[in-house]
């Protein structure tokens, strides 16, 4: 059982325990959306005082930080704990591509190892993918009004158009950097 | 006491990214690429799941454990906001190959520099607050 659970999930495992979190919550009497925690650290710093958009009692939300909490724990428990010798078991394809970018080891770790290090940082290719892509992940969920969670799987659930339109945006996005950008700035 | 139930579901949820390698740069980039099922499945799958979910709770007026309807908030109906802030974090989670619930994830995971991402994303949320007024919504 337990080399069992250390295996990596498949996809239908993942979904369903996903859906069971966003009930969880529902039952809770709250909703599920990640990316609002965001505003809440921007606004427990103070950002109420020089921007109304932060200016809300923040306390209220403290459940949805504990949440994130959760999430971190959790990543923490299954690095230490449920660790397998199985690789990111992403497909051939895409190791040969990335190869052919220079990424080396392709799913040998969560994420290259060559680009999200402190010392990648301050390289053209560090400071775009994490500093520029967190700022984009910050400005672009608060403006579309949610994420992943918000809109792909709590929206689309409830069957909302916004969501539709959101998840369309965020898809389009992401082809246009992942295949316009990205090879550029990978073999940087 | 009465947030142990938010971190709990949260360390499932931690797990349940982490193990189904949702959490990886590799998977989102294999996902935008078409290359592979798994993303689709994982997102699908919880939809599907979901929206069963939601029509039971409005089938049968289910109500939450303070004893109020369950209802998830719709929202205001507009084609930029959602589809230019939409395509502004799918440049986001392409880059990074993190939505904000992975990144606190990775975080737990030990990718240190990610603690600069999610500053970054708090930046970038903060400046949004500082444009909402100009930007058409």
């Amino acid at each position: 059982m337990i080399n069992y659970i250390n295996q990596p999930w498949p996809w239908y495992v993942a979904g369903p325990l996903i859906a069971f979190v966003m009930s969880s919550l529902l039952f809770f009497g709250k909703s599920f959306g990640l990316s609002s925690n965001l505003r809440t650290l921007c606004s427990i710093l103070g950002a109420g005082r020089t921007c109304e958009f932060f200016d809300f009692n923040w306390k209220g939300q403290l459940w949805n930080l504990v949440f994130a909490l959760g999430l971190v724990l959790g990543g923490l428990i299954a690095h230490l704990f449920m660790t397998s010798e199985v690789a990111v078991g992403i497909s051939e394809l895409t190791i040969a591509e990335l190869e052919t970018y220079g990424v080396t080891n392709a799913g040998a770790d969560l994420a290259p190892n060559s680009i999200f290090s402190w010392n990648s940082l301050l390289t053209l290719r560090g400071f775009v993918m994490i500093v520029v892509g967190g700022f984009f992940v910050g400005f672009g969920t608060r403006y579309a009004g949610g994420c992943t969670s918000g809109h792909a799987i709590s929206g689309l659930s409830n069957l909302q158009i916004p969501s539709l339109i959101a998840v369309i945006g965020f898809f389009i996005g992401g082809l246009i950097v992942t295949y316009l950008i990205l090879p550029v700035l990978l073999a940087a | 006491m009465k947030f142990i139930k938010f971190l709990l579901v949260g360390i499932v949820f931690g797990i349940t990214l982490t193990k189904a390698e949702i959490i990886s740069w590799y998977r989102i980039y294999e996902m935008f690429r078409f290359q592979s099922f798994h993303m689709y499945g994982v997102i699908g799958s919880a939809v599907l799941v979901g929206i069963i979910v939601v029509q039971l709770i409005k089938r049968f007026k289910l109500r939450d454990i303070e004893g109020n309807l369950i209802s998830i908030p719709s929202k205001t109906f507009s084609i930029p906001r959602y589809l230019i802030g939409g395509i502004i974090f799918g440049f986001g989670w392409a880059l990074t190959g993190a939505c904000p619930g992975p990144l606190f994830i990775l975080l737990g995971n030990g990718i240190g520099v990610i603690a600069i991402a999610i500053l970054s994303a708090m930046l970038g949320t903060y400046v949004y607050g500082l444009l909402k007024s100009r930007l058409p919504h």
